[in-house]
């Protein structure tokens, strides 16, 4: 019996021939990320005397930067103290900062056929990459530590994609779609393949991996093709070796989608299991804040997609607009293609480059009773600020036709 | 490796915002755990006792890798029982010592109140009530011995690893 990707990189990694649903692995981690928040709790307290191989460890300060509050800043100081003590080369700093995973991209970090851990849950997005990506807690401590870590090998769901997305329908709607169908994948690795995979940049799977965390999936992985070689080409950290799924690979179940079948879709509070609408069917819900940004949507696709839309418009009054870009990078193509002049002329706010308002932690809190349409990762209750507040979650086209209009809207109606 | 313990129940998709949501973040431990399930349960934490027991529905711990599992374990509980959970909220039950099972047909073997009693060796979960005894998955030996180290950091600085 042949193995997923997934199965793949975990036998790799764990010195086995081959492995199977329902194992329990000792793994070696290629890459270890460390974020600001992990300063806190975890790193704060107790003093580490040696890593495994401090090469293997990066650091990006992200969630709350530059330090909003008195203990982020203290967070900001023992990461540096930690980089320096241990020489982590790949440091991100405020000025060279992003949200962990776009940066974690951008450099090239994460590669096909390496298993990478980072203190963040939506780490699986690195599956883009062909790599086995997992978000973790406290063993990040451990990791560093010992470079070794445990998983359970899941059963495996596969996602055929065909067809292409129509225009204003966006990598986002592939995730809602398969979130709203099929709810949540939790302790299920997820992989994708299909003649559609080629129509989506590689970003734009990015984003779709990214959001598996809000099914629980333990992995997302895609596969290696000529599109990832190119993306990573004069970016990857070290030399790599890609998995392919096996033909006769055991999925639990193989589902398909039609990529051009697909429609603008959104996330009505609270979760996106079983939770999903078109946003055809919601005119009359109308909104106080519109949100872009996020590790799924803060890309320079994301940017570009939001200033064509709003160029020429403006912000709704009443509604504010926040466009946050999820990295340094991103905000300086986004400033060289004019996309942040456009923006900002038509009554956004587009802010510094960190987590910001997507997990309630600066630069876009809600208040109770407030309604915002976001294209960040999550909208659980009081994810985005006050508990009373409602968050909907949509592709960053969606965010921006809602903020041009103060309601929900079909971007396509624009 | 044995718990007994009376049950909370909870329903499926719990997610760790309500464990522990973000304005909880900033604080020290003792104020954290005040704002366990304030938003789903409003005063729960006060009628909680060190030994309890969770008995929860599908994919519970849905959510962050925020250390959520460490203010359930400080405020007394020492097990959680699911139909499924969260694989990442079960990795950090592992690290801060709570025993997490997953069990098929618990939720609805247990009303809140119940005696639990689980053995993670074989995986069964029985209602001392009721009398019903289910099989849920054992825990696996490595992860029996990080929570029987107190969790990953007593375990780490056993090792030379942390101060
Ligand atoms: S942008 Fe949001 S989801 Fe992504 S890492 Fe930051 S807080 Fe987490």
């Amino acid at each position: 019996m042949g193995m997923t990707m997934t199965e793949h990189i975990l036998a790799r990694a764990s010195g086995q021939a081959r492995v199977q649903p329902g194992d329990l692995v000792v793994c070696r981690v290629d890459r270890a990320v460390l974020l600001d928040l992990n300063f806190g709790a975890l790193f704060g307290e107790k003093r580490i005397r040696r890593l495994a191989d401090p090469r293997r460890v990066a650091i990006v300060l992200d969630h709350s930067v530059p330090a909003p509050t008195v203990a982020d800043a203290e967070n900001h100081r023992r990461a540096r103290a930690f980089a320096a003590e241990f020489g982590i080369r790949h440091f991100y700093d405020v000025g060279a900062h992003g949200i962990c995973h776009q940066v974690i991209a951008e450099q090239g970090l994460a590669l096909p056929g390496q298993l990478l851990a980072c203190g963040d849950s939506h780490t699986c997005g690195a599956g883009a990459f062909n790599c086995a990506a997992r978000g973790m807690g406290a063993e990040m401590l451990a990791i560093v530590c010992t470079g070794q870590t445990w998983f359970r090998v899941g059963p495996t769901v596969q996602y055929v994609l065909h067809g292409q997305l129509r225009e204003r329908v966006a990598a986002k709607d592939v995730f809602l779609h398969i979130a709203g169908t099929y709810g949540e994948h939790a302790n299920t690795n997820v992989e994708f393949t299909g003649p559609g995979l080629a129509t989506l940049s590689v970003m734009q799977r990015h984003t779709i991996a990214t959001m598996c965390a809000e099914i629980s999936a333990d992995f997302a992985l895609f596969p290696a093709d000529e599109m990832l070689e190119a993306y990573l080409a004069g970016r990857a950290s070290e030399p790599y070796e890609p998995v392919h799924s096996d033909p006769d690979a055991r999925f639990a179940e193989v589902r398909h989608i039609d990529l051009s079948a697909l429609e603008p879709l959104v996330a009505l509070p609270h979760t996106v299991v079983h939770n999903v609408r078109r946003l055809a069917e919601l005119r009359d819900v109308t909104i106080h804040q519109a949100f872009i940004g996020s590790c799924a949507n803060g890309k320079l696709e994301d940017l570009a997609a939001a200033a064509r839309l709003i160029a020429g418009r403006r912000v709704a009054p009443g509604v504010r607009f926040i466009v946050t870009p999820g990295s340094q990078e991103i905000y300086k193509q986004a400033l060289r293609a004019g996309y942040i002049e456009t923006l900002v002329e038509a009554g956004a706010v587009v802010t510094n480059s960190t987590c910001g308002a997507c997990p309630g932690l600066h630069m876009g809190v809600l208040g109770p009773g407030e309604r915002c349409i976001t294209s960040s990762t999550r909208n659980f209750q009081g994810r985005m600020g006050s508990p009373e507040a409602e968050i909907f979650l949509a592709s960053s086209e969606s965010v921006t036709a809602a903020a041009i209009t103060g309601r929900l809207t079909d971007p396509r109606d624009l | 490796m044995r718990y007994r313990g009376r049950v909370w129940t909870f329903g499926d998709n719990i997610n760790t915002d309500l464990m522990m949501p973000q304005v909880a973040f900033r604080l020290p431990l003792e104020e954290q755990v005040k704002y366990v399930f304030r938003a789903n349960r409003p005063g729960w934490v006060e009628q909680v006792r060190e030994g309890d027991i969770l008995v929860a529905g599908r994919n519970f711990g849905t959510g962050s890798s925020r250390p959520a599992a460490r203010l359930l374990r400080h405020l007394g509980i020492t097990c959680v029982v699911a139909e499924s959970l969260n694989g990442l909220f079960f990795r950090n039950c592992v690290n801060f010592a709570l025993a997490p099972v997953q069990c098929p047909g618990v939720r609805s073997a247990f009303t809140e109140g119940d005696t639990a009693e689980v053995d993670l060796v074989a995986g069964t979960v029985t209602n001392l009530r009721t009398g019903a005894c289910l099989q849920g998955e054992p825990l696996p030996e490595l992860l029996r011995q990080i929570i029987a180290a107190g969790g990953l950091i007593p375990l780490l600085q056993q090792q030379g690893y942390l101060e």
